[in-house]
C-alpha cells in the first residue's frame, strides 16, 4: 500500500468514532440535537 | 470532467438534503427524528427547524462541555463519536466537503456574486479560524461551567452566523414564544450575520477563510487524505493562472493541498496545460479531462 498514513488515521478514527458509540455518546447527541440550542439562536 | 455547475448542483441537493424536513418549518419547532443523532459532514445547525441532522461543531462543543458533568456521573463520554466522525470525513476527504455540500459556504458563493470590487483575505487572518477553534469551540466549552455543571456552546453563542441564519432567524419569525426572549445576544448575532454577509459581497468565502472551525479541522486533513491534489510538475509553467483563480487563493502549484484548499477543483479547470487533478486512495491522479499525468507532487 503506498499511501499508508490516510488508512492509519481513518482507522484510528472509525475506532475513536466506535468507542463512543458504545459509550452512548450516539444518544447524548441526539438528545442534544433534538432540543433548541438557545444559544446558537440567540438566547442566553 | 469536473465542472463548476455540477459542483453548485451538488451544493443546492446537499443544502436541501441536510434540511429536508418541511413539516417542522411550517409548525415553528425544529424536527426531532433519530437521525438528529448522526452528525453531517458540513456546519449546518442543528437548530434549523427542518435539519434532519446534528452540526459536528455544535455536537463537539456539547461533548466537551458536559465531560466533566458526565465524569462526575461516572459516565465517561469525551465526544470520541463527534472526534472520530471528524476524523474519519478528514482522512477520507479533507476540505471537500466545504466545497462541495456545505449550504453556508453555498450562500457566501452566492452573495459573492453580487458585482463589487473583490478583495482577498490578509494572510494573517487564515490563522484566527484556529484560535475560533481552540478558545471557543474546545477550550471554554470545557473549562466555563455552569450553575448545573455543564459547558455553553460559545462559537455558536458568540459567533456562528450560520446558526443565526438557519435557526435564530425562522425560529424567531415562527415561534412566538422564542420571539419574545430575544435580547441582547440575539442582536450581537444579528450584527455578526450582518457583517459577515457584507464581507462575502467582497471577498469570496470569508467565514471559511477566517473563522470555520470545521473548515479548520478538515484542513488539517488535506495534506493525509486519501483524497488529494495532485500537481504534474513536467507540465506545469508556474503560469500562476489556478491562484488567479482559486476561490480561496491559494498557490496550488506549490502547496496543492493546502489546509485552506476546499477541493471545489477549479483549478483543475482552468489549468491551461491540464496539470492539476485529484487521486483518491492510491489510484492515479487524473487531471480535469480524466486523463493520468506522470509525476505528482505531494
Amino acid at each position: 500500500m503506498k499511501r499508508r498514513l490516510p488508512l492509519v488515521l481513518l482507522a484510528v478514527a472509525l475506532l475513536l468514532a466506535g468507542l463512543g458509540l458504545a459509550s452512548g455518546e450516539f444518544r447524548s447527541v441526539l438528545e442534544k440535537a433534538r432540543t433548541v440550542c438557545l444559544e446558537c439562536i440567540g438566547i442566553g | 470532467m469536473v465542472t463548476q455547475k455540477k459542483r453548485r448542483w451538488f451544493q443546492a441537493v446537499a443544502a436541501v438534503a441536510f434540511n429536508a424536513h418541511i413539516p417542522s418549518f411550517l409548525k415553528g419547532g425544529i424536527y426531532q427524528g433519530p437521525s438528529k443523532g448522526l452528525c453531517v459532514p458540513v456546519l449546518n445547525c442543528y437548530s434549523c427547524p427542518s435539519a434532519l441532522g446534528a452540526c459536528p461543531i455544535g455536537s463537539l462543543q456539547n461533548a466537551l462541555g458536559s465531560v466533566r458533568l458526565n465524569l462526575s456521573l461516572a459516565r465517561y463520554q469525551f465526544g470520541l463519536y463527534v472526534l472520530g466522525f471528524l476524523g474519519v470525513v478528514g482522512s477520507l476527504t479533507g476540505r471537500l466537503s466545504c466545497g462541495w455540500l456545505c449550504p453556508f459556504g453555498l450562500l457566501q458563493e452566492l452573495v459573492h456574486k453580487i458585482p463589487s470590487p473583490k478583495f482577498g483575505v490578509p494572510k494573517f487572518l487564515k490563522y484566527f479560524k484556529y484560535v475560533f477553534l481552540v478558545v471557543l469551540t474546545i477550550l471554554l466549552p470545557l473549562l466555563i461551567l455552569d450553575a448545573f455543571g455543564g459547558g455553553d456552546p460559545w462559537f455558536c453563542k458568540l459567533v456562528c452566523p450560520a446558526g443565526t441564519l438557519e435557526a435564530g432567524i425562522p425560529l424567531a419569525v415562527l415561534n412566538p414564544s422564542i420571539r419574545g426572549q430575544l435580547g441582547a445576544l440575539f442582536a450581537w448575532k444579528m450584527a455578526v450575520l450582518g457583517g459577515f454577509l457584507v464581507w462575502m459581497v467582497f471577498v469570496m468565502r470569508p467565514f471559511c477563510r477566517t473563522t470555520c472551525p470545521l473548515g479548520a479541522i478538515l484542513g488539517l486533513f488535506n495534506k493525509v487524505s486519501l483524497f488529494r491534489m495532485t500537481v504534474d510538475e513536467e507540465t506545469c509553467t508556474l503560469c500562476g493562472k489556478c491562484q488567479q483563480e482559486c476561490p480561496v487563493g491559494i498557490s496550488v502549484y506549490e502547496t496543492p493541498n493546502s489546509p485552506d484548499c476546499i477541493r471545489c477543483l477549479k483549478c483543475e479547470k482552468v489549468c491551461p496545460f491540464g496539470s492539476i487533478g485529484h487521486e483518491f486512495l492510491c489510484g492515479r491522479p487524473r487531471d480535469a479531462a480524466g486523463q493520468a499525468p506522470n509525476e505528482v507532487r505531494p
